[in-house]
Parts: structure tokens; C-alpha cells; sequence
């Protein structure tokens, strides 16, 4: 059955605090955090991007298993920042793990979900006997204009998964996606932030993509939230996840483990995914994830997941590399001069 | 001049309308009052159309024509006028039908307006409405509405014994009408910490003290008294139309926290209707504020000037009070959709007048009033209504 052979993830060790933001643009730190339920959000250090975040969550899922890199047929990284417009950030992985040359690969972009559309294409390769082994990475140091709601919450990080059939940790049963051509948040080429439609970002955007991508998988599956023992979704703040689980029949306890926006913001193409990874640092055969993904412009993935044995097996060494819970520790926190240096937002003489 | 009765009424239901184009919300609102007064579009001899700014929000001009084209009468040719007072384009509009049909030059005219305010991002729609100001004198310096009004608000407090917890009473009271209206925007009731513990817009106002950026359209179709029983059997007849101005910028008034225009459109129409205060069963004014609430029921004569607070939050304005006050919800709840507010008040005097306002019913209503304002009270549009 194909499944998820190994995971991992990576987050930079800088933080800014929310009300370091509202310091410099003004506004109530407190309403901030309390209208978005995040209170600080990671940043990349100087060297830092989305293909260096991709490479190290790539051997970070390495570390855990014993897998032959050659035998990496496909390797995708989904990013709203890959470093290049033209050159793919799936080569550079790549080449950083060993998979190269007898190996497909290609950058994908849908907004926040791209990580999660590379999912289904391994799955789709990996079922057809294409590739033995196929590296689906949600990579991103986020974009968000100063002053712009987006900075609150914009956080750097992203999570690999390996997707096989041969002795998964986790079986993936069904996947299925809700797409539609909806403006609530776009880029254009050549600009350096996003702009999005505000309020219109919600109703219209997420929730109703990630409502219809999970309502259409509990369908196809017949299941119910109740047969779920954990639940992601996309957060871009605390408050859409949760409010969408309520909806949907989920309890707290169930989207507890994966819900790491609080501490970590929104790492765009990585934070679904680096959700999965959280709740797959705690997750015990035979528990069963769902997973739904959402990306602007916009679209929902949603995944069945079952643990297995695998997780558990001397094959599968999950200490080996840190957890997502273990990532958020220890950081060092920087003042709104240095995030800015971090960030590259302070314009350099040429 | 002839009397005009009101025969047939629409209004959309009132929110972030997404799923709806500008087009979409006055053709049906114009439906809806075409239908309610049983009639053909091929009788409709004249529309008005009050709009603010669909050239800022939708980019779209030239309204009158395009309204009379959806609404499928571009082969009949009928006269089609846009009317603009920012916030009280929707009261000039009626006032314009009105007129219209007491002149003897029109018989069936509709007085529609229309607002679709959420397709810009929340800046754009700020300044765009700070046009209802004087951009010189107050926009180019920084003003917007909720600074003007929060500046009123300072004097008046400054001026009369109100307190934070009266001015926050009137949302709280709006909030409960809304809850029991299903074309508001807001159907929840709150609580006067909903109110005080909200974010701070402009000292003393906080988010839930203003009215919210809403899409939306009403209908209204007038017609003369004596032809009225041909389309309805509750015609609800126009007893007064008055309407008043003056300077445009707040800071030239000869009184900060009194809105001269809506005492004089307030007098005027008491006047023409040939009554008093205590004729009026029930009132819609111009709440884009809380403070403008306040200042609305002193200036219209309701009580003392000083003393709108107080009898606020004794509940005489409340739907079981003295003299109900905003019985739609107001603009708070309701929703401020600018060019169809004032459309939307005589929608919501029109049902109480026939009996038709459900849990919001005022028993026995016999003369409602309706008070829309533009900008910070520049221009007024006041209009007493009755059972026919």
C-alpha cells in the first residue's frame, strides 16, 4: 500500500514576537494574538531560504530511514519562495541527498498547498511503478509586505515526506482535492510580496475549499470525525484551523498535536505538512490522520492516513532526527531591526 | 401637488455579498418591489437611483442607465437618474420619486439604491467614503468618517453628561433589533462589553460604535394616493419629504455636535405632515455612529438636547420604549450599504406600517419617520410616512 515511508521537518531557531511588530507599525500586540490566536512566528537566518529549509527537512527524513537515495525516482518541493523563477529548487535537494541523476524533478507552486499536491504526485508515481521512492517537500520562507496583516504571521520552515509502498510507516487509503479558480490572495511575477482580498480570504477561500476537500474525502471514505484519532489543517493562523475542525465534527484533543502555528506562524507551502510531521512525532500504529491541506487561489487536498507497525519497528528510528516540538525549542529572538536584515527587507546598495 | 403612497417594496439581504455583483443586488431588490406591488416592469414610467460611489468601488459609472437596462427596460426608454448625497443618495433618490409623482409629471416610479462596498480592500473603501467629506479642508489632512464622528462624539461628551456605557447602550439596542431582522447584515445580539471591550477606531469610538462596510440594494415603488388600491391593498401614503444642507466640513459648523441640516429637515417635514413628536410611532435615523444616533434623536426634537444617552439606556428607545428608535437594526446592525440606506429605512417603516415587521412589529403603528444623513450631516433627507 503506498504510504509514507519517512518524514521530516526543519524550522529555523529565530523568532520575532508579535508584539515586536506591533512596536514598529503600531496596533495592540493583544488583539493581534487574540484575533489570530499566533503569538510568534520563526525566521530564517541570513543564508537561509526555502531550498535550504527543503534540503534540511529532506535530511532530517533521511536520518530516520535507511533508504538508498538512488532509489529516489521523483523529487517535488512545493514553495511560494523557491530562490529562483527559473531553476529548480527540486535539483539542489536533489543533489544534497544523493538522488541525482536517474531522477525526475520539478518546483510546483499552489499558493500553501503545493507541498501536499507533490504528495499526490509521488503517490501517483509510486502506485503506477514509475519510481520505487518519491520525495514530496512544503518549503517556504514566507512572504508578507511590512505593516501588511500577512507579517503577523509569514514564518519560515517545511517538511519532506518520502512516499512509498515498501513497508510504510503510515498508509495512505485515499486522498482527493477541491479546487477553484478563486482570487482571495495572489503574487504576480516580479513583485516581492503577496496581496490578498482581506476578509475574502476566509469564507470564500478557506473555508469553503477546505470544508468541501474534507466533507468529499469523508464521503469517498465513509468515515466520519469521530474514526479520526488526530486531524491537520492548514494554519494560517490558529483560529481557521480550529474554527473548520469545530465544523467539521473535530475536537480539540484530535487537532492539538498538529496545531504548531501559535509558536511557529504560518510557514505557507510548509505548515499543513509540517503539521502532519508534528502529529506523526506522537503517533502510535494503528491511529488513524486526517489530513487537508489549502492553498490560495485555491484549492484544498485532503488525506486519509493510517498508521501502521512500521512506526514503531527497529526499520523506523524516529528519535533520529528532531521532532517538530524539539525544532520550537531553545529559540533566539530577534528585535524588528534584525528580522528585517533576516528578511532581506532592508534594501542594499547594489 | 398630489399625495404619493408607497406600493410596493424589495430589499437584499445585507452583508459581504461576494457571491452577487453590483448589477446582481439592484436587479434583485427591483424585483422583489416589482413583485410586492404586483406589477409589470412595462408600467414603471421613471426610476431614481441612489448610489455614492460605484465608480470607486466597482469602477462602474453611469448608474441610472445601467440600472434601467437590467432591470430590462432599455426598449421602453424611461427617464433613469442616478442621485448622489454620499450616505443619503438612497433618501434623496425617494425624495426625487417623490416629487416625481406629486408633480404630476410621472406616475409609477421606483426609488432604488444601491452599494456594493467589499469588492476594494478596506483602505480604498475608507477613503473612497471620506469623499462625503471636504477632501481639502478634511480628507487631504487625514480625516476619515470615524475620526469626524469620534470628534463630534468628544465635543458632545464634552459638552452633556453622556457616558461610554450610554453611548455603547445604542449598538447594544440596534444589535438586538438586527438579531430580529433577516435582511441584517449582524442577527446576533451583544452586550454593552461586546461594545467597550472592542478595538479602538477614533477615541471615543470603538469597533462595534460603527456601522460596517455592507453590499447590498433596496426598491421602493411610488405612485399617486388614488391610484395606490390598484396595486396593494396596504398602501402606505407619504406624508412629508424634506430635505436640508449645510457646510460640507464639520469644523465650519456653528455647533460641532448639532447637525443643523436635521433640525431643519426634521422641522420642515413635521410641517409639511402637519404633526408633532408625539405622532411618530417609530423612527430610523442615521446611525453610522453611536454618536450619530444620539445627535439624530436630539435633532429631530425626540427629547432634550443632553438627554438622548439617558433615555437610551432607559430603554425609551428601545422596540417596546417611548419612541423606538432604529426598529431595522439601524446602520450598525442592519448593515451601510451608503447609497441604499436610505431606501432601506423606508423599506423598514413601510413593513412596521403594514403590519408586516415580524418580532420587530411596533403594535398598531400608524406614522414612522426615517432620517438618512450625508457625510457629517451636510445634507439631510427626512420623510414621515403613514398608513393610507
Amino acid at each position: 500500500m503506498v504510504g509514507i515511508i519517512t518524514y521530516g521537518a526543519y524550522i529555523p531557531r529565530y523568532r520575532i514576537k508579535i508584539e515586536e511588530i506591533t512596536r514598529v507599525w503600531g496596533g495592540n500586540a493583544a488583539d493581534v494574538t487574540g484575533g489570530l490566536g499566533v503569538f510568534e512566528k520563526s525566521v530564517p537566518d541570513l543564508d537561509e531560504d526555502a531550498a535550504t529549509i527543503a534540503v534540511e527537512a529532506a535530511r532530517n527524513a533521511l536520518a530516520r530511514r535507511s533508504v538508498n537515495p538512488a532509489d529516489i525516482g521523483a523529487v517535488y518541493v512545493g514553495s511560494e519562495s523557491h530562490p529562483y523563477a527559473v531553476k529548480p529548487t527540486a535539483c539542489t535537494v536533489g543533489e544534497a541527498i544523493g538522488a541525482t541523476p536517474v531522477m525526475t524533478a520539478a518546483d510546483y507552486e499552489f499558493a500553501c498547498k503545493a507541498g501536499t499536491a507533490g504528495i499526490q504526485t509521488c503517490m501517483g508515481l509510486v502506485k503506477s511503478n514509475m519510481v520505487r521512492y518519491g520525495l514530496a517537500i512544503g518549503s517556504d520562507v514566507a512572504q508578507g509586505a511590512p505593516s501588511d496583516a500577512l507579517e503577523y504571521t509569514a514564518a519560515a520552515g517545511g517538511a519532506a515526506f518520502l512516499i512509498g509502498n515498501d513497508n510504510p510507516i503510515a498508509v495512505i487509503h485515499h486522498t482527493c482535492s477541491y479546487t477553484t479558480d478563486t482570487p482571495d490572495f495572489w503574487r504576480r511575477e516580479g513583485q516581492d510580496y503577496p496581496r490578498h482580498g482581506g476578509r475574502f480570504t476566509g469564507d470564500p477561500g478557506y473555508f469553503k475549499h477546505v470544508e468541501g476537500a474534507s466533507r468529499l474525502l469523508l464521503e469517498q471514505v465513509k468515515k466520519t470525525a469521530k474514526d479520526y484519532t488526530y486531524a491537520v489543517f492548514h494554519q494560517p493562523n490558529a483560529k481557521f484551523p480550529q474554527k473548520v475542525a469545530k465544523t467539521l465534527g473535530f475536537t480539540q484533543e484530535q487537532i492539538a498535536p498538529g496545531l504548531v502555528v501559535p509558536h511557529l506562524g504560518n510557514t505557507y507551502s510548509g505548515a499543513s505538512m509540517v503539521g502532519l510531521a508534528a502529529t506523526l512525532d506522537i503517533a502510535k500504529p494503528g491511529d488513524r490522520i486526517f489530513v487537508c491541506s489549502f492553498g490560495s487561489g485555491a484549492g484544498s487536498d485532503a488525506f486519509d492516513i493510517e498508521v501502521t507497525d512500521a512506526i514503531a519497528s527497529p526499520a523506523f528510528k524516529r528519535d533520529a532526527a528532531p521532532g517538530v516540538r524539539k525544532l520550537l525549542e531553545n529559540p533566539i529572538y530577534l528585535d524588528y531591526a534584525r528580522y528585517a536584515k533576516h528578511k532581506g527587507k532592508i534594501v542594499m546598495q547594489e | 401637488m398630489r399625495d404619493v403612497a408607497v406600493i410596493g417594496i424589495g430589499c437584499t439581504v445585507f452583508g459581504e455579498k461576494w457571491g452577487s455583483s453590483f448589477r446582481e443586488l439592484f436587479v434583485e431588490a427591483g424585483a422583489l418591489a416589482i413583485e410586492d406591488a404586483q406589477l409589470s416592469g412595462e408600467k414603471i414610467d421613471a426610476m431614481y437611483v441612489g448610489n455614492m460611489s460605484a465608480g470607486r468601488f466597482v469602477e462602474q459609472e453611469h448608474i441610472g442607465a445601467l440600472i434601467a437596462d437590467y432591470a430590462g427596460l432599455a426598449t421602453r426608454h424611461i427617464p433613469s437618474t442616478r442621485v448622489e448625497a454620499a450616505c443619503a443618495s438612497g433618501g434623496l433618490a425617494f425624495r426625487q420619486a417623490v416629487i416625481a409623482v406629486a408633480s404630476g409629471m410621472e406616475d409609477i416610479v421606483v426609488a432604488a439604491g444601491v452599494e456594493k462596498m467589499t469588492d476594494v480592500e478596506p483602505g480604498t473603501s475608507t477613503d473612497t467614503l471620506t469623499g462625503a467629506a471636504d477632501r481639502e479642508w478634511e480628507g487631504f489632512m487625514g480625516a476619515t468618517f470615524p475620526g469626524l464622528y469620534a470628534m463630534i462624539a468628544q465635543d458632545y461628551m464634552h459638552k452633556y453628561p453622556l457616558t461610554r456605557e450610554q453611548l455603547a447602550q445604542v449598538s447594544v439596542k440596534n444589535h438586538f433589533n438586527g438579531a430580529r431582522n433577516p435582511i441584517a447584515q449582524f442577527q446576533q445580539e451583544i452586550t454593552l462589553n461586546t461594545v467597550l471591550k472592542s478595538t479602538m477606531v477614533a477615541d471615543p469610538l470603538r469597533l462595534f460604535d460603527c456601522s460596517p462596510v455592507t453590499d447590498g440594494a433596496a426598491a421602493v415603488i411610488v405612485a399617486p394616493l388614488d391610484r395606490a388600491k390598484e396595486f396593494t391593498d396596504t398602501p402606505v401614503k407619504v406624508l412629508a419629504t424634506a430635505q436640508a444642507s449645510d457646510s460640507i466640513a464639520l469644523h465650519d459648523r456653528r455647533d460641532i455636535s448639532t447637525l443643523d441640516a436635521s433640525v431643519a429637515a426634521g422641522q420642515r417635514a413635521f410641517k409639511m405632515a402637519k404633526l408633532t413628536h408625539k405622532d411618530i410611532n417609530m423612527v430610523e435615523v442615521h446611525d453610522c455612529f453611536s454618536i450619530a444616533e444620539i445627535c439624530a434623536i436630539e435633532d429631530l426634537g425626540f427629547c432634550k438636547k443632553g438627554e438622548a444617552g439617558k433615555i437610551t439606556a432607559d430603554g425609551e428607545t428601545a422596540l417596546n420604549g417611548r419612541i423606538p428608535v432604529n426598529t431595522s437594526g439601524g446602520l450598525k446592525s442592519c448593515g451601510h450599504p451608503v447609497g441604499a440606506t436610505g431606501i432601506k429605512q423606508v423599506y423598514e417603516i413601510v413593513q412596521q406600517l403594514r403590519g408586516e415587521a415580524g418580532k420587530r412589529q411596533i403594535d398598531g403603528a400608524t406614522v414612522g419617520m426615517t432620517h438618512n444623513v450625508g457625510g457629517t450631516g451636510a445634507t439631510v433627507a427626512v420623510h414621515i410616512l403613514g398608513r393610507a
